[in-house]
C-alpha cells in the first residue's frame, strides 16, 4: 500500500510538477517541503508537524503555506526564473531558483542558489539545523579558576606558596647577581621586594 | 612577572572575543516580545462542542487567527501575503476553517485545532468581480460543498478536499453580483445581482450540478446604488440611484416583483440621500441617514414601517439563529462614557433579550464592528457573548456586563516610534513598590551561586529565574543610570499613541488623537510622523517632554496638515492645530529654542518652508541661520532630485512671517528612459560619531572618514526592472547607486551594477552606506558596502605637523569646499531577503557597529561591521589579521546564535529602531510588524558593566579566602620567624 502510494506520489512529482493553465498565462509550481527524520527532534518545527512552515515566492510576491505531507503550491505564476524561500524556525534552507517556462513544461529546472546544487525535483530539505541558544557549559572546577577570581586566588596562591620555595632553592650568588640586575632596572616591582619579606 | 604577563594577555582576549549569543534560560531578562492580528473584519465563533471555545477571526492585515475565547490569547495565527486579503470565511465540518483570499482566487482550508493547512485550491474566472462565499448543508457524494463567487464564476467546492465539482460562468455584461442564497431546506441557489446598473437579474443554479434552473431579471429607471441588505431568503431591499426611494425586491419562485417607498414616506424630515447597512436580518434591515440610524421593518408584501429612529452612533452586527425560525441582532450604542449593548429578536422589536451598559475607556473611541455569539445557561435560557470592534482596532469580549478580556491589537499596524526619557527619580516620583534590603539581595546572591554551582534544586531553579524575570528595577517609572528604562512611543493607523515602557513593554499610557479623529474639517485624517518636539536637558529638567504628530486630512500629498502636541509622560493633548497648507515633509532642525522645544522646518507641495513653532524667538533663531539651511527633493516618478535654501517671505496676501519661499538651487535629472528611482536613504540626524580618523595598521597610515550629515544615497533601476523578480532578464537590468551632496548637489561617488535589480533596502551611517539588491546573473541577493574617505585632509599624517599645530583639521568643514573623496566597495552575497535594515547606535560611537537585517523570516539578524569591510581580502596578511581584518569569503556568513530574536518570530517584520542606551556598549533595539520586539543589545558585549551572570557571592568568598590566606600566612611566617631565631 505504502509502495503504490509513493508510487502515485513520484507520478505526481514527475508528471506534473509545472503544468500550464493556458487562460491566464499563468503556471503553478508544485513542491515539497521535507524535514527528515534524521534531524534533532529538540528543534522548534518537530518534524511531521508542518503547520508553521511558510514558503515564499520573489521575497514576498506570493505566500503560502505547507499542507500535512509537505506539498505546496504557487498558481498563477508567470514565465521567467523565480526564487523560492522556505522558513521554518530552527532550520535553515537555501533559497531555491526556479526556471518557469512555457517551453518545456512538466520539467522543472530548479538549483538551490547557496550551493548551487541541482535539483530534478522540487523537494526543499533544510541544509542545517538552527539553534538560537549558547548551550550553557556544565559546572567545572576549570571554569571557576579560569573567572577572574580564581585566577586571583591561584596567583596569590603562587606567589605565597610557591615564590619562597624558588627563592630558597636559588643559589645565593646567583640570586645576588639577579638582585644587582634588578637594581639596575631600577623598576621596583613585587618580585623585589617579595623574596626580602620573605628572607627576615 | 612571567606569569603575569600571559595572565594579564589571556584576560585581554577572552574580553575581546564577541559572544552575542543568548542562554535559553535568559529569554526575558532583557527582551520582550507582543503578538497580535490587526483590525478584525469578521469573525466565526466556534463555541458547540466540549472542549476549548476559540473565535476564528480575519483581519485587515491579512491574518487568520483563532482565539481563546476565555482569555483573548493567540492559539495559532497565520499571516498571508500582501496581496492576498481574507475576503471571506467560514467553518466547516466543524473542524476546517476555510477562507477566501486574494480577491477570490485562493480557497484555502485550515485544520481548526492546530492551523495545519488542509487543502488548497486556486479560483479562476473570466472577469473581476465581487467575491462572496456560502457555506451551505449540502452534501454532494459524502462531500460538503461550499459555494464561491469569485470572478465571475460559480464554483462548488468540496469542503473534505477542495476539488472544485462544477462551476458556472456568468459573462452576462456587467452583472455586479450582490448575494447568493440558499433558501433553507433547498438544493439550489439564488445569484441576484444588478446588471448595467438599472436591470436586477436573479439565476436560480442548481446546487447540485450546477445547472441553470431559471433566469429571470426586471428593469429599473431609477437604477440601484449601493448594497443590499436580505430581509428574508427571497426578498432583499436597495435603494435607487438617488438614495430616495427604498426598493422591496422579491424574487419569490422565480416571479421578481420590485415595489418602491420613498424615504420620505416613512421619515417625514428626511435629511437627505440615504445609505443602507448592509446584513442578512429576517424581516429588518437599517438606513443611516447623515448621522441617523433608522430601523425600518418589512411586514407582509413589501410593507415598509418605521420600528425606531436613533440619534446615537450605533452599529448593528450580524444576525444569529438562536433556535428554529428565531433570529437576533446586536446593537451598541454609545452613551456618554458607556456603551449599551441589546440583544433583539428580528420578528420582535420591541422586546430585548438582553440589555446591558458597560463602562468603556473613552480612548478606545467608537464601536465599529459586533459579532454575536450565544451559549444556553444551565437553566436552558440564552446567554450571549459579543465581540466588538473598536475604532482604536482594539478587540474585546463583552459578556454579562463586563469586559472579559480586550486586546490592543491597534499596535499591530505602526506607522512611526520615537522614544522619550522617564521622568528624574525624586522624592515623590518613585514609583517602585519595594526596595530589596541587604539581607534579601545576598540572598538572591546565594541562590545564584548555587545555581552556578549546580547545587540547585528545582526549586532553588525556579525560584531564581522568577527573581531574574521580576527584578522590579527594570520596570520603575523613573530614570536609571544606564538609560535603559525609557518610553516607547508609537503612533498607529488609528491615529492613537501608545507609550510603552522598555521594561516590559506594558502600555503605560494611550491616547486617541482628537485631531486624528474624523471631523467635518478633516475626513480621512492619516497620521504621518512622529517626531520628539521638546526634550528637556537643562534648565527645563522639570518640564514634561512633548512629541509633536504630524498627519494629514486624506491620503493625497496636497491634503491640509494636522499637527498635535502631546505630553509624553501624561498622553494629554497639549494643542492641535489644522493647518492652512500641506505637509510634504518635516525637517528637524538643529536648533532649540529657550524652553527647548526643537525647530521644524515643513516644506508644504508647493515647496513652501513654513517653520514651527510659531514664537519670534524661533523666528530670530530662523533669521541668524537663514543661510545655514538647506533641503532638498526627491521626484520618484519623473527621477528629478532637487535641492534648496530659503529665499525670502512668502508673497502670498496673508501675512505670515513663518512662511518663506524656497529658492531651487540644483537639480539632478535622471534619464527616465533608463533610471526609476527606487530608494533614497541619508544618515540619522542624531548619529554619534566618535572618531573621523581610521588608523590603517598594515602601512602605519591614517585614513579620515568623510562625514557628512548632506550625503543622500539614491539607487536607481531600469524601468523594465522595477517589478518582481523573474520578470526580466539579466541583460536589462541594471541597478545604480548614486551618493549625493545635498548642499551643493555634487555627485559624490557613482556606481553600476549590471544584472542586478531591487528590491534595495540600504542603511547609511558614518562614512558608509551598506545596501541590499538581487543579483540576477548569480540569482542570488547581495549585499554591498561603500566606505567614504576624506583625502583633503589624507596630509595631516605627519605626527609633527599635528604637534606644532600645522594640520587643517580645525578648519571648518563645508559641502562647498569640494574636498576629494576616496570610496571603496566591495559586494558579498546573501542568502535571504530582507525587510528591513538598520544599524546599532550607541551614546559616544565608540563602540564598534552591527547591523542589523530584518530577514524574510521575519527575524533579526546581527550582523557585524566588520564583514562589510572593503579591505577583506581573501589573504590578509598578519598585521591585518591582528587589526581584525577577516578573510574574504563570497557570502556572508548565518550565524544561528546572532538572531537577536532568538527563536521567536517578528510577524509581518516593518522596521528595526536602535536607541543608544547610556551605557556606551548597550543600544535598545525595537523591531515592529505585526509583532513587537524589545530587546537590549551589546554589539560588543557590555565590556562597561557587570554582566547579570556576576557573582557577587562568589566575589565576596574569594575576598574571604584571601583575608583568611593573608592570616593564615601571616601566622605561618611569624612562626617560621620565631623557628629561625631559635636556630
Amino acid at each position: 500500500m505504502a509502495a503504490i502510494v509513493r508510487l502515485l506520489l513520484f507520478a505526481f512529482l514527475f508528471t506534473a510538477p509545472l503544468f500550464s493553465l493556458g487562460s491566464r498565462n499563468g503556471f503553478t509550481i508544485n513542491g515539497r517541503v521535507k524535514i527528515p527524520q534524521g534531524f534533532a527532534t529538540k528543534g522548534f518545527a518537530l518534524p511531521g508537524r508542518m503547520s508553521n512552515v511558510k514558503v515564499i515566492l520573489n521575497g514576498g510576491q506570493n505566500v503560502t503555506y505547507v499542507r500535512h505531507d509537505g506539498y505546496f503550491s504557487f498558481y498563477n505564476v508567470p514565465s521567467g526564473t523565480h526564487l523560492i524561500e522556505v522558513v521554518v524556525m530552527g532550520y535553515f534552507f537555501s533559497p531555491v531558483r526556479v526556471d518557469v517556462s512555457a517551453r518545456n513544461p512538466g520539467k522543472v529546472h530548479a538549483a538551490l542558489t547557496e550551493n548551487r546544487r541541482g535539483l530534478n525535483e522540487l523537494v526543499l530539505e533544510p541544509l542545517r539545523e538552527e539553534q538560537y541558544y549558547e548551550v550553557r557549559e556544565p559546572f567545572s572546577v576549570m571554569s571557576l579558576l579560569k573567572s577572574p577570581m580564581g585566577l586571583m586566588l591561584g596567583f596569590m596562591l603562587v606567589v605565597a606558596f610557591l615564590m619562597p620555595k624558588f627563592v630558597e632553592n636559588m643559589d645565593p650568588e646567583e640570586m645576588r647577581g639577579a638582585h644587582e640586575e634588578m637594581r639596575g632596572q631600577g623598576a621596583p616591582s613585587l618580585s623585589t621586594s617579595l623574596p626580602r619579606g620573605a628572607r627576615n | 612577572m612571567a606569569i603575569t604577563y600571559p595572565i594579564f594577555l589571556f584576560l585581554i582576549f577572552s574580553s575581546l572575543v564577541p559572544i552575542l549569543s543568548l542562554y535559553e534560560d535568559q529569554v526575558g531578562l532583557t527582551d520582550w516580545h507582543q503578538q497580535y492580528i490587526g483590525k478584525v473584519k469578521q469573525a466565526v465563533f466556534h463555541t458547540h462542542k466540549t472542549g476549548r471555545k476559540r473565535v476564528v477571526v480575519s483581519t485587515e492585515l491579512n491574518v487568520i487567527a483563532t482565539l481563546d475565547l476565555r482569555r483573548g490569547e493567540i492559539f495559532w495565527r497565520h499571516v498571508l501575503g500582501s496581496n492576498d486579503a481574507v475576503d471571506g470565511m467560514d467553518i466547516a465540518l466543524g473542524k476546517y476553517v476555510i477562507t477566501l483570499s486574494s480577491e477570490g482566487r485562493v480557497l484555502r482550508a485550515w485544520n481548526l485545532p492546530d492551523g495545519q493547512m488542509v487543502w488548497e485550491s486556486s479560483l479562476h474566472g473570466p472577469k473581476h468581480s465581487k467575491s462572496l462565499l456560502l457555506m451551505t448543508n449540502l452534501i454532494i457524494e459524502r462531500n460538503n460543498v461550499v459555494v464561491i463567487f469569485s470572478n465571475g464564476r460559480l464554483h462548488a467546492v468540496s469542503c473534505v478536499d477542495g476539488e472544485v465539482l462544477w462551476n458556472k460562468d456568468f459573462e452576462a455584461e456587467s452583472l455586479e453580483v450582490q448575494q447568493v442564497i440558499q433558501p433553507a431546506g433547498s438544493n439550489f441557489v439564488y445569484i441576484v445581482g444588478f446588471a448595467a446598473s438599472s436591470q436586477f437579474e436573479m439565476y436560480q443554479i442548481n446546487a447540485r450540478n450546477g445547472e441553470l434552473l431559471k433566469h429571470e431579471n426586471a428593469a429599473f429607471s431609477g437604477g440601484f446604488s449601493g448594497q443590499v441588505s436580505l430581509v428574508s431568503s427571497e426578498t432583499l431591499v436597495a435603494l435607487d440611484s438617488t438614495g430616495l426611494i427604498l426598493l422591496v425586491i422579491s424574487f419569490h419562485e422565480g416571479k421578481i416583483s420590485i415595489q418602491h417607498t420613498p424615504i420620505s414616506n416613512l421619515v417625514e424630515d428626511a435629511p437627505g440621500p440615504a445609505v443602507i447597512i448592509p446584513s442578512s436580518t429576517m424581516g429588518l434591515f437599517a438606513i443611516r441617514m447623515n448621522a441617523v440610524t433608522i430601523f425600518i421593518r418589512v411586514r407582509g408584501k413589501g410593507m415598509l414601517e418605521v420600528a425606531e429612529k436613533v440619534n446615537r452612533e450605533t452599529t448593528i452586527g450580524n444576525a444569529l439563529s438562536i433556535s428554529e425560525g428565531q433570529q437576533v441582532f446586536a446593537l451598541v450604542q454609545h452613551a456618554g462614557r458607556d456603551i449599551r449593548l441589546t440583544v433583539k429578536l428580528a420578528h420582535d422589536w420591541d422586546d430585548d433579550l438582553l440589555k446591558e451598559s458597560i463602562k468603556m475607556d473613552q480612548q478606545r473611541g467608537l464601536v465599529h464592528k459586533v459579532f454575536l455569539n450565544n451559549y444556553v445557561r444551565t437553566d436552558r435560557s440564552h446567554g450571549f457573548r459579543a465581540l466588538i470592534v473598536m475604532e482604536d482596532h482594539s478587540l474585546l469580549l463583552l459578556q454579562q456586563g463586563t469586559i472579559v478580556w480586550s486586546r490592543e491589537d491597534g499596535l499591530a499596524s505602526i506607522i512611526d516610534v520615537t522614544t522619550s526619557e522617564l521622568p528624574v527619580e525624586r522624592a515623590g516620583v518613585s514609583v517602585a513598590k519595594f526596595e530589596l534590603n541587604l539581607f534579601e539581595w545576598l540572598k538572591g546572591h546565594m541562590l545564584k551561586l548555587k545555581g552556578t554551582l549546580m547545587l540547585a534544586s528545582p526549586e532553588d531553579i525556579a525560584a531564581i529565574q522568577y527573581m531574574r524575570l521580576q527584578s522590579s528595577e527594570k520596570s520603575k517609572m523613573t530614570r536609571d543610570h544606564n538609560g535603559f528604562r525609557k518610553l516607547i512611543i508609537v503612533l498607529t493607523r488609528a491615529g492613537k499613541l501608545f507609550a510603552l515602557h522598555t521594561g516590559d513593554g506594558r502600555i503605560v499610557w494611550s491616547r486617541l488623537l482628537q485631531s486624528l479623529c474624523k471631523s467635518e474639517a478633516c475626513q480621512h485624517p492619516i497620521g504621518l510622523y512622529l517626531c520628539p518636539w521638546q526634550v528637556p536637558h537643562h534648565h527645563a529638567l522639570n518640564e514634561n517632554p512633548f512629541v509633536l504628530v504630524v498627519g494629514r486630512c486624506f491620503q493625497s500629498p496636497d491634503a491640509l496638515g494636522v499637527l498635535s502636541f502631546v505630553d509624553s509622560y501624561t498622553g494629554k493633548e497639549l494643542s492641535s492645530s489644522n493647518l492652512d497648507h500641506s505637509i510634504a515633509r518635516v525637517i528637524p532642525l538643529p536648533f532649540t529654542d529657550s524652553t527647548e522645544q526643537r525647530l521644524h522646518l515643513l516644506i508644504d507641495a508647493d515647496k513652501k518652508a513654513h517653520f514651527y513653532p510659531k514664537t519670534p524667538e524661533a523666528i530670530g533663531i530662523v533669521r541668524r541661520e537663514f543661510s545655514n539651511i538647506y533641503w532638498y527633493s526627491v521626484e520618484d516618478d519623473n527621477g528629478i532630485i532637487k535641492g534648496y535654501a530659503l529665499k525670502s517671505k512668502c508673497n502670498s496676501n496673508v501675512a505670515d512671517k513663518f512662511c518663506f519661499d524656497a529658492s531651487e538651487l540644483w537639480s539632478i535629472v535622471l534619464p527616465s528612459e533608463s533610471e526609476k528611482i527606487i530608494a533614497t536613504v541619508t544618515r540619522k540626524l542624531n548619529e554619534a560619531v566618535h572618531t573621523q580618523a581610521k588608523l590603517i595598521a598594515a602601512d602605519q597610515d591614517v585614513m579620515y572618514k568623510y562625514i557628512s550629515r548632506n550625503l543622500l544615497f539614491v539607487a536607481t533601476v531600469a524601468p523594465k526592472a522595477s517589478c518582481e523578480i523573474g520578470s526580466i532578464t539579466p541583460e536589462e537590468s541594471w541597478l545604480v547607486i548614486y551618493l549625493i551632496d545635498t548642499v551643493t548637489g555634487r555627485v559624490l561617488h557613482r556606481m553600476t551594477h549590471h544584472g542586478s535589480q531591487g528590491p534595495v533596502e540600504a542603511v547609511f551611517s558614518e562614512n558608509w552606506v551598506v545596501y541590499h539588491y538581487f543579483n540576477l546573473r548569480a540569482h542570488r541577493y547581495e549585499m554591498s558596502v561603500i566606505e567614504i574617505y576624506d583625502q583633503s585632509r589624507a596630509d595631516n599624517k605627519d605626527v609633527w605637523k599635528l604637534v606644532v599645530g600645522k594640520h587643517n583639521l580645525t578648519s571648518p568643514i563645508s559641502s562647498y569646499s569640494r574636498s576629494e573623496v576616496v570610496t571603496k566597495s566591495q559586494s558579498y552575497f546573501f542568502t535571504h531577503s530582507l525587510k528591513a535594515i538598520d544599524v546599532t547606535s550607541t551614546a559616544k560611537g565608540i563602540t564598534s557597529k552591527q547591523l542589523l537585517i530584518g530577514t524574510i523570516g521575519d527575524q533579526v539578524l546581527a550582523l557585524d561591521k566588520r564583514f562589510l569591510d572593503p579591505r577583506r581580502s581573501a589573504n590578509p596578511t598578519q598585521v591585518e589579521r591582528e587589526e581584525g581584518i577577516i578573510p574574504l569569503t563570497d557570502s556572508l556568513p548565518i550565524i544561528p546564535q546572532s538572531y537577536i530574536t532568538h527563536n521567536l518570530r517578528v510577524e509581518g517584520l516593518q522596521g528595526i529602531i536602535t536607541v543608544p542606551a547610556k551605557l556606551e556598549s548597550t543600544t535598545l533595539v525595537f523591531a515592529y510588524g505585526l509583532d513587537l520586539f524589545f530587546t537590549h543589545f551589546a554589539p560588543t558585549r557590555t565590556y562597561d558593566s557587570l554582566t547579570e551572570e556576576f557573582s557577587y557571592a562568589l566575589l565576596l568568598i574569594t575576598i574571604v579566602a584571601l583575608v583568611a590566606a593573608i592570616f593564615v600566612t601571616w601566622v605561618l611566617s611569624r612562626r617560621k620567624e620565631l623557628q629561625d631565631r631559635w636556630r
